[in-house]
């Protein structure tokens, strides 16, 4: 049997989890405008709590099934709170500031967290609690686990809830209408500081569901978690086109399964010159060759020169 | 007088609006030629057809005897169009005097090695850039701002800047866009006066105006423009009295 | 130009080239590891203003800036080591390093500059962990790189006999390896801060700014932005690549670990945190975010034994916590940076911007 199958499944399981990270970037790029570094910081918080939470839990002789969950509700929590005071401590205050500024906060921000995170929990690598059984599945000779088809549905589902909140609800219209042009938003009476609030707590919220599922899939964590996988997931949010929340979940998904497809070809491709060990690269080359052809991502708005 | 901008049947749609519908005028050696139209007649399309920001749908303009190839703003300055915005766009945080000799930039050639070098040419260049700068920001009489940062300068003193960054181009048709919108009564004579002087020193002008009262006074010929397509082209007097443009202007 | 010449200002250059001078020797009295740190310092004063014509005079957002570094750095290493056999003399190397990082740059450059500003981040980022990530694996089936265990037993700096590396007898005087290279160092420092200013003001480096300030703008008054923002990222890669020769000599040793993200991100803070744009501001930081950390890595340790009577928190993670903490505290109170140029203020921008 070929391995494609089994790859394009890989890539669909980590594609989810990228797209949910991605979508952290891009509300907040979408509203306003800024590059939040640390959101990958966030999600590695996220997967760390819910290791502590649950492994607690577990210890303390809760069930496995409910401690997991306990977990991943506690991340999401304490990850809400986190994207709340970033945005409120270090981001607000530089609204005026020139373009690059609050980009170094969110490079300070994202050192910060990172090193916070060594202190409390260590410069080891963590093992993550198992709280699924682990069962797996064959399906025309691809092997998929319950973890994986987990990660796939709560991907789905969360991504389905967060399209609702965005075009259903008056904090969705909001936001939207903060994206398109704040200051008209706020002329029409829309709270700028708390849509820009909502965008991270929504994002870090996403995040920490996404770090659950990191660290439920590949049962270990660690504080440097966060920057690679925040790198590809921003990456992911450019290639679908920045600001853009389909193209963020398009982008994740399309990201995920290239590398898994890179990863499985690259050595027949390049007569075994190139191995899997070149699998990051791919979102890179792709992305670049993207925007060659497509410089606004490829489900982004065109934003052509105005005089 | 010969022509030196001929625009033939230029079109451009934007989706389903046409902005511009064959629009064909002839802008002659030392005139200064007012485009006019109400709100979305398109003007600033038209102007940015010519200067390269927008590629035209269809037709195309000859300048100065040569077809205009504008795949790009910038072969429009070294062809000799040089511009100002509707919405000042100076370089905000350089001076005023620098300003101005960044626009010396088309017609001058020093390169990354002389100036690392700084070579008797480059030096020379450099100094005769600085000269042309000094002399265009008196010209445009804000010679005592030149070490101010541009957006610190007062409104009317930004719109002089921006001329004065055009003139240093050296161009052969200088287009401003709506250069009196939002001055006052003062400033505006005082725009008008700047106007004519560079119509006397020879520089063709086309000059887009919502200002009725100085396109009238001030141009030798008048295009007006409505939904894109052109109504008149003619001397002020004929244009003013023309019925199709009052209707436009009234809306009825 | 005469004016500056005058006796308080003529007081101020005795001044600096005394202290100049008598650093290395000062530094040393602390261990020859704070003269290497100065040369750090001084190697990152050079990247820092390589990267700021970049960012600071053009405007052009690059991630990826050490990728440059890194190709100077191995094209130093492959030519002058072992590795190959090869010892090519600094004359030969140091220019192919500037030649062969350019050509990067311009490879990168040509294909991405029309992507808007953030976009331009993200793609130079890429292309910075592309290089890595080849610097990691080019082991296989070739031995190019030698993988992650990097080259090893470079050249130093030569000039004909006379080596920078090892301890010298000059005047009697015993000049420690680290030491020559200071001098080494301070000299192509204020070659690449003259080449700066001599840029700045130039007709070029008046097309960047005015680039950086209104792309628009500056293509009405006739400014090929694509070929000056190319010639923006050559300049700034020949620089990455000279400083990447001399930090191979220097190391005697290279491996991909040096050339991470984080380190583009670190001298992009530096241009950001000293001043975009302005010189002495870029000096400044990236100074001050060279020594601050090495300063937190030895005073942080004692200071807990201090106040605590013992080591409790780790004093690596601390150290870059502190540091962290300080780049948000500096751009939430000085959002220009330490020492920006004269004129600017904050929050400014009423001219151009959107239409």
């Amino acid at each position: 049997m070929d391995i494609f199958l089994q790859q394009l499944v890989n890539g669909l399981v980590q594609g989810s989890i990228y797209a949910l990270v991605a979508l952290g970037y891009t509300m907040v790029y979408g509203i306003m405008g800024l590059i939040n570094f640390a959101h990958g910081e966030v999600v590695m918080i996220g997967t760390l709590v819910s290791i502590t939470v649950a492994g607690t839990l577990i210890d303390a002789g809760m069930p496995v099934a409910l401690a997991g969950l306990v977990g991943l509700v506690t991340a999401v929590l304490s990850c809400m709170a986190l994207g709340w005071s970033l945005e409120r401590v270090a981001y607000r205050p530089l609204r005026d500031a020139p373009r690059l500024t609050p980009l170094i906060t969110a490079i300070g921000m994202s050192i910060v967290l990172q090193n916070l995170a060594m202190i409390v929990w260590g410069r080891n690598y963590l093992t993550f609690p198992a709280f699924l059984p682990k069962l797996s599945f064959e399906w025309a000779g691809a092997y998929f686990t319950l973890v994986q088809v987990l990660i796939v549905l709560v991907s789905a589902l969360t991504m389905a809830a967060l399209l609702f909140l965005v075009y259903r609800t008056k904090l969705g219209m909001a936001m939207r209408a903060t994206a398109q042009n704040p200051a008209v938003a706020s002329l029409m009476g829309v709270n700028i500081n708390r849509v820009i609030a909502a965008a991270f707590v929504i994002g870090s919220a996403l995040g920490a569901v996404a770090g659950v599922m990191v660290g439920s899939y590949y049962e270990i964590a660690h504080y440097q978690m966060g920057f690679m996988l925040g790198l590809k997931a921003f990456t992911a949010a450019v290639l679908g086109g920045i600001g853009n929340l389909a193209g963020a979940m398009a982008g994740g998904v399309l990201l995920g399964i290239i590398e898994a497809l890179g990863a499985g070809y690259i050595g027949d491709l390049t007569g075994g010159f190139l191995g899997s060990h070149y699998q990051d690269i791919f979102a890179f080359v792709v992305l670049i060759g993207v925007l060659m052809f497509k410089p606004s991502g490829l489900f982004g708005e065109k934003t052509g020169e105005r005089a | 007088m010969t022509a030196l901008l001929e625009a033939r049947g230029v079109a451009k749609h934007f989706g389903g609006v046409k902005a511009l519908q064959a629009v064909s005028l002839t802008i002659r050696r030392g005139e200064v030629y007012g485009l006019i139209g109400p709100n979305g007649a398109g003007k600033t399309t038209f102007f940015n057809c010519m200067t390269g920001l927008y590629v035209p749908d269809g037709g195309g303009f000859v300048f100065d005897g040569q077809p205009l190839q504008v795949n790009a703003p910038e072969q429009a300055a070294a062809r000799g169009i040089a511009r100002t915005f509707q919405n000042i766009r100076l370089f905000g945080q350089m001076t005023a005097l620098e300003n101005v000799m960044v626009g010396r930039h088309v017609r001058t050639r020093a390169g990354i090695f002389g100036a690392i070098l700084q070579t008797s040419a480059t030096r020379a260049e450099e100094a005769a850039i600085r000269q042309k700068a000094i002399d265009l920001l008196h010209y445009v009489q804000i010679e005592d701002r030149a070490d101010d940062l541009a957006q610190n300068l007062s409104y009317g003193d930004q719109r002089r800047l921006e001329i004065a960054r055009a003139l240093a181009t050296e161009p052969k048709l200088l287009c401003l866009d709506e250069p009196a919108a939002g001055m006052n009564g003062t400033e505006t004579a005082e725009l008008r006066q700047l106007i004519e002087g560079i119509r006397q020193d020879g520089t063709t002008v086309l000059l887009i105006e919502h200002d009725v009262k100085l396109v009238m006074g001030l141009c030798d010929r008048v295009a007006v423009l409505d939904y894109g397509a052109l109504v008149i082209e003619d001397v002020p007097a004929v244009v003013q009295k023309d019925q199709r443009v009052i209707e436009a202007y009234l809306g009825a | 130009m005469k004016k500056w010449l005058n006796l308080k200002s003529t007081a101020g250059i005795v001044l600096i080239t005394v202290a100049l001078i008598a650093l290395p020797f000062v530094a040393a009295m602390g261990g020859q590891a704070w003269v290497r740190i100065v040369n750090f310092a001084i190697l990152y004063v050079f990247l820092a203003l390589g990267l700021n014509i970049v960012v600071g005079f053009a405007g052009l957002l690059d991630l990826g800036y050490i990728a440059f570094y890194a190709v100077g750095a191995y094209t130093w290493a492959l030519l002058a080591s072992p590795h190959f056999g090869l010892h090519w003399p600094i004359w030969a190397i140091l220019p192919i390093g500037a030649l062969v990082a350019c050509v990067f740059g311009v490879l990168l450059g040509s294909p991405t500059l029309k992507l808007r500003g953030d976009y331009l981040a993200i793609v130079t980022l890429g292309f910075g962990e592309i290089v890595r990530i080849f610097l990691n694996n080019l082991n296989a089936p070739f031995n190019i790189t030698n993988g992650p265990q990097g080259i090893t037993l470079i050249d130093p700096v030569m000039f004909g006999d006379f080596k920078f590396s090892g301890t010298t007898q000059i005047f009697g005087l015993a000049i420690s390896g680290p030491q020559k290279y200071y001098f080494l160092l301070v000299a192509l420092a204020i070659l690449v801060i003259l080449i700066n200013l001599r840029l700045q003001h130039s007709r070029i480096g008046r097309a960047w700014q005015a680039i950086r300030e209104d792309e628009i703008a500056a293509k009405a008054v006739g400014i090929n932005t694509r070929n000056v923002k190319l010639l923006a990222f050559a300049m700034g890669a020949s620089f990455g690549g000279v400083a990447g020769g001399i930090f191979s000599a220097m190391q005697g040793f290279v491996s991909p670990e040096s050339f991470s993200l984080i380190e583009s991100i670190m001298v992009l803070a530096m241009v950001v945190l000293g001043g975009m744009g302005h010189i002495p501001g870029v000096i400044l930081g990236a100074v001050l975010l060279t020594i601050l950390p090495e300063v937190l890595r030895y005073g942080i340790g004692p200071l807990q034994m201090f106040v605590f009577g013992n080591v409790l928190i780790d004093p690596e993670s601390l150290r870059m916590l502190i540091f962290g903490l300080s780049l948000v505290l500096v751009m939430r109170y000085k959002p220009t940076g330490l020492w920006p140029s004269p004129g600017r203020r904050h929050g400014v921008d009423a001219v151009g911007g959107a239409s």
